[in-house]
């Protein structure tokens, strides 16, 4: 529960002020803290709120949550979008999960109103934002936050008088997600099955840990209220069917799904069935903690000479096997759009780079050299060599930023996990209308590894 | 939205020119040019904060106009100057009295929205007649409406609200009872929410929710949105379980909330299992529970920093009270190399209270990666760690001294700095085992610049100024600044010229003589002042009780004093995902008002696991130990002197030694005052009070958990 609601450029002024009107005190500050011409002055001439608000806005290492002393009030929560500051106040021992979650949700539902959330498109749609503002919390509690919902009430076209804008039916409804009365001409699925593997390698190769986020991710164009069902190769649902498939099953350690996701139903049974909002949206995500062969290895050399000169030898290559979970497709598979971020030295000049394949570029703004490739198949192996010059007078005491080396790639087709869609039912018992699901599957990576040492990288 | 929208309409207007503007009598197609004038005194209003109050007549002449959007702009007008200008405001009332009866249930909404809004007493006490209406409403958009407004009527004048029931007439609060048997789920979380705030700020009110209730609200959980989910899982909170069947029926029904992708709602059902947890007795369902809590919490650590860090200060609460639920996910804790430094700061903490025997190896090539990090505070952070896991965990101790050795041969001034003083904690719990790293040390000398380190380096030098071999000339350059260091060192320096006088009195009688001089004569610090007589006379009087006292043996040091009291643990457990949870204090330290909120007694709640309860059963068992070890002491006093003094446990010391006094047994020929302010000052100067904040490394880490 919040008493306010803030939006600050980064200098601490407020860009616009949605007082929730919980409490004549948090308005009567607002007042004062909007006043301010300088940045300083009125933290020192105002109450001690000013204060407060320095310190959870300056502060460098400040936390979520600031607190400066135990006798104020509020608390002030917020996060950073942008050049903006969304902040919350709170006086009481309030859910704080719920408070930043709607921060965030505030952002979402902003930035598909005006395409982008800044400090201009605030004072662009002042009056929008009252109106959304008001519809998306009341005396501090979250209300409605789809975007989807809220627009079909709340327009940045003036309403006619006489076809006034009435509440949709969703907003108090069960289905709070969707609205009747869509239509469609073809009517189409597509699912995303995209799966990110965060692996920490030393400088051994050997892998310290392994986790795979993945996420199925859905765009739905579909008329009515359709029913859907999803079938994955779960190993739990399967135990408990007693059913025995020749494909692998995978075992998800934790499933996280969209609010549409009939939860109950999944506990009993595993079946995820669910009425789909309309457009884009995720429908779930899940963690697996399994041991992970890596598919690409980075292997790093760096000779420093004399210590004005620094050379960068780098060798990576994609693994030529494919996991079984696709034994019937044994091609040799290929990584796309694949960048591998070098960190180099703060004060490193005069960069010299030799490659075979793809282009290399220093960014000076991440102190990293960036090698990226469009495409490449497995089996081969590619080299880099990397030049770079250092002043040659160096700090008493060579502090080194132990940064990784990250590989980012996109390989199609397949799931590190093994996750396969088995099948998705569209039922709409009204229009029965025959539709069209569409599934594709990605497998990229975030990853990294240690640095400064003799390092092997190996991503998926 | 087009670019360069609304910004135009900060240009400042006038007052008089808006009101031209707002009067004038031209065609006005759709009132588009009433709205370009309106939004330019919003604009004024709200983000130029230039005075609009004169323009009210021509705005509540404005809210005729059947336009929504109009309207919407001309509440917003009323409610930011409608307490400013009370009697103006006013005029406004019929207007939204009569839009309360408006067939657009979005007008009638709206109008009631806005009427709550005006802190003046004649709106509050004209809102009570409609809202009684609105309140069933055939609409449920208007009840969920009008179910806040009572609240925040509440908020505004509590009797009004307390003594709306008429002879014939429903009261407020008693509608948003009837609500709750409202067919709309919406509408049911609303007036709960309702519920819970008027509760909030009433101590005299009671609520309570049976099982039945309890069945009713948590069968329509999943036909609310997200929100309503969370508010609905919070009033569970006030549901008392009366059988240990009905907690764990509840705690399977509620279960499924975890697969949510919303983690407020995670967070809020991770907080009432945990509750329904005190009302189980069955160890296999509080097992099967525990397995279920451990993936959603383990998965809130991939989201942004902000809930990760929420989640991690919460997982630092949940290890305390359920520590089956993260037990064997310690690499789950392991730092990012970008995670922001509160992220860093908290996992190091879990990790060190994960950390066991059988995962040391890891935690120890990790934590000695954070000793390389380049943030000097959290590198400090994990070399501290590193010394509180060679006491915390004894087998290891090898391995962690080894880490430390390690760590000191980068010579990096904070890391040397740092492992000094965790190395001096390793001699006082591991006395005689590790001496052979002391070379290594006086290797570092030089680097020594803070006053902790320094006092930590020259406790070791006289404690094992026998084993050093210059440990003398050691001392001397460190006593050549005395008197311009802070007292912590002077302190240090003092007592361990005497420690060294006392083991090798040939080396040190050139030494103690001057020491003592400045001490006792050359500062204006009492605490110096007054050790320095204690010493001075101790010498003098009996060089062998003084070394009996000196060199006595310490009181053992623990590291796993860290653990929240018992009390608080109850408490804080009951507010998982709260903020309270961030500053792991009570409520009321950081909420003066808050309602603080216990474990209510039922014929099911599991006494006897409960934080407090285990404490209290703690504290009786060593009162009674102590009880033995006083009589023991006792004897052992009368028997052997003053020494042994220093052996047993602090306070029982001092209070033995109050009691050797007061039965006029001083009568060993030392000097009673030397004595009983002996183990005071001298044994205060090396216990490790893990409790204290470490003044010099982190001065105001309250909130932390653990003082690393």
């Amino acid at each position: 529960m919040a008493s306010a609601v803030f939006f600050l450029d980064l200098k601490g002024k407020p860009a616009t002020i949605e007082g929730t009107s919980r409490c004549q005190r948090s308005r009567s500050f607002l007042f004062f803290y909007s006043k301010p011409r300088r940045r300083v002055q009125p933290f020192h001439r105002a109450s001690r709120m000013k204060v407060l608000m320095l310190v959870c806005l300056w502060s460098p290492a400040c936390s979520a949550v600031a607190q400066l002393n135990e006798r104020i009030y509020h608390q002030y929560l917020y996060i950073r979008h942008n050049n903006l500051y969304v902040l919350a106040l709170t006086k009481r021992n309030s859910n704080a999960t719920e408070i930043l979650l709607f921060l965030h949700r505030i952002v979402e539902v902003f930035t598909e109103y005006f395409k982008e959330l800044e400090e201009e498109s605030i004072r662009d749609n002042f009056v929008i934002i009252y109106e959304l503002l008001d519809e998306m919390m009341d005396f501090g509690y979250p209300q409605t936050t789809e975007t989807k919902i809220l627009q079909e009430y709340i327009t940045q076209e003036s309403h006619k008088l006489e076809i006034q804008a009435r509440p949709p039916i969703a907003v108090t409804n069960a289905v709070s997600w969707r609205s009747e009365g869509i239509r469609y001409r073809k009517n189409e699925v597509f699912l995303d099955v995209i799966e990110s593997l965060n692996l920490l390698v030393n400088s051994n190769g050997n892998v310290l840990r392994s986790e795979i986020l993945g996420a199925i991710k859905m765009k739905c164009y579909l008329s009515g209220m359709p029913e859907l069902r999803l079938g994955l190769n779960d190993k739990v649902m399967f135990e408990s069917t007693g059913r025995t498939t020749r494909g692998k099953a995978i075992e998800m350690e934790d499933v996280k799904f969209h609010q549409c996701v009939r939860l109950s139903r999944f506990e009993n049974d595993r079946t995820i069935s669910f009425i789909p909002p309309d457009g884009e949206f995720e429908l779930m995500s899940y963690r697996l903690n399994t041991q992970v062969k890596p598919l690409i290895w980075v292997e790093c050399m760096v000779e420093s000479h004399s210590g004005s000169r620094i050379e960068y030898m780098l060798k990576f290559g994609l693994t030529a096997y494919v996991p079984k979970a696709k034994a019937q497709f044994k091609r040799r598979s290929t990584a796309n759009n694949v960048e591998i971020v070098v960190p180099v030295p703060d004060d490193a000049d005069s960069p010299r780079f030799r490659t075979n394949i793809g282009t290399v570029h220093y960014a000076p703004e991440k102190s990293a050299i960036v090698w990226k490739i469009k495409q490449f198949g497995g089996g081969k192996e590619f080299l880099m060599r990397a030049e770079l010059g250092l002043p040659s007078v160096k700090e008493a005491e060579p502090e080194r930023k132990k940064r990784p080396i990250s590989v980012k790639f996109e390989i199609p087709y397949f799931t590190t996990s093994g996750i396969q869609v088995r099948y998705l039912k569209i039922i709409e018992p009204k229009l029965q209308y025959p539709s069209l699901p569409w599934v594709r599957y990605i497998s990229c990576a975030s990853g990294m590894n240690g640095f400064y040492f003799n390092n092997c990288g190996i991503f998926n | 939205m087009a670019s360069g929208g609304d910004a135009r309409f900060f240009a400042r207007g006038k007052v008089a020119e808006l009101r031209a503007e707002l009067n004038s009598d031209k065609r006005d197609k759709n009132f588009a040019k009433k709205k370009i004038t309106l939004k330019k005194i919003v604009a004024n209003m709200t983000m130029s904060n230039n005075d609009m109050a004169a323009l009210f007549p021509d705005i509540i002449n404005c809210m005729e106009i059947q336009a929504l959007e109009i309207k919407k702009m001309c509440f917003l007008f009323l409610v930011n100057y409608g307490r400013m200008k009370p009697e103006m405001a006013q005029r406004a009332l019929p207007i939204l009295i009569r839009d309360m009866d408006d067939h657009n249930p979005l007008v009638r909404a709206l109008a009631l929205r806005t009427m709550s809004y005006i802190h003046v007493p004649q709106f509050v006490e004209a809102t009570v007649v409609p809202l009684r209406h609105l309140l069933r409403d055939s609409d449920p958009y208007v009840r969920k409406t009008a179910a806040f407004c009572v609240a925040k009527l509440y908020d505004h004048d509590r009797d009004l609200v307390e003594g709306s029931g008429g002879a014939n007439e429903q009261g407020l609060i008693e509608g948003l009872n009837g609500l709750l048997k409202d067919d709309n789920p919406t509408v049911v979380a609303s007036a709960l929410v309702a519920l819970m705030d008027i509760w909030e700020r009433n101590e005299s009110i009671r609520l309570t929710i049976d099982h039945t209730n309890a069945s009713k609200i948590v069968q329509i959980l999943p036909d609310c949105s997200e929100w309503g989910q969370t508010y609905i899982l919070e009033a569970l909170m006030a549901y008392v379980p009366q059988e240990t069947a009905e907690a764990v029926m509840m705690a399977e029904r509620i279960s499924p909330r975890l697969q949510h992708s919303n983690s407020a709602v995670v967070l809020t059902c991770i907080r009432v299992i945990l509750y329904l947890m005190n009302y189980i007795a069955d160890q296999k369902e509080i097992s099967t529970l525990c397995r279920k809590l451990s993936p959603p919490l383990v998965t809130l650590l991939a989201k942004g920093p902000e809930v990760q860090y929420l989640a991690l200060r919460n997982a630092l609460l949940i290890l305390q009270r359920r520590p089956e639920v993260l037990r064997n996910d310690i690499r789950v804790f392991f730092c990012k190399y970008n995670d922001p430094i509160y992220v860093k700061v908290t996992k190091l903490e879990l990790i060190f209270m994960l950390a066991n025997e059988d995962n040391i190896e890891e935690v120890l090539t990790e934590l000695r990666e954070y000793a390389t990090e380049i943030d000097v505070h959290f590198v400090r952070k994990s070399v501290r760690a590193i010394g509180k896991l060679a006491i915390k965990i004894e087998p290891a101790a090898r391995q962690c001294i080894n880490t430390l050795l390690e760590l000191v041969s980068t010579k990096v001034s904070y890391i040397v700095q740092e492992a000094t003083v965790v190395i001096r904690n390793i001699f006082r719990k591991y006395p005689n085992q590790y001496e052979s790293i002391i070379s290594t040390l006086c290797e570092n000398l030089d680097s020594l610049d803070e006053p902790e380190a320094k006092a930590a380096m020259i406790w070791v030098i006289g404690q094992y100024a026998d084993r050093i071999e210059n440990s003398d000339v050691l001392l001397e350059d460190f006593l050549f600044s005395f008197q311009d260091e802070p007292v912590e060192v002077q302190l240090a320096l003092l007592t361990a010229t005497v420690k060294l006088f006392i083991q090798r009195p040939t080396k040190g009688q050139d030494l103690v003589p001057k020491v003592l001089k400045w001490a006792t004569e050359e500062t204006d610090n009492p605490d110096l002042r007054d050790r320095g007589y204690m010493y001075w006379r101790l010498l003098s009087a009996d060089p062998a009780t003084a070394k009996k006292i000196v060199m006595g043996e310490k009181p053992p040091i623990t590291a796993e004093t860290e653990k929240l009291d018992p009390t608080t643990l109850e408490e804080m457990c009951l507010n998982v995902g709260t903020l309270a949870t961030v500053y792991l204090k009570p409520v009321n330290q950081v909420f003066r008002t808050a309602r603080p909120k216990r474990l209510t007694d039922s014929p099911a709640l599991q006494r006897h696991t409960l934080p407090t309860a285990i404490a209290e059963q703690a504290h009786r068992r060593a009162l009674q130990s102590e009880q033995q070890q006083q009589q023991l002491v006792e004897k052992r006093t009368s028997e052997e002197g003053m020494g042994n003094l220093l052996g047993g446990d602090l306070a029982a010391a001092v209070d033995a030694a109050d009691d050797y006094f007061s039965g006029g047994g001083g009568g060993s020929g030392t000097n009673p005052f030397a004595v009983s302010g002996g183990p005071v000052a001298g044994g205060g100067q090396y216990v490790v009070n893990q409790n204290a904040p470490q003044p010099i490394y982190s001065p105001q880490q309250g909130g932390d958990l653990l003082l690393l």
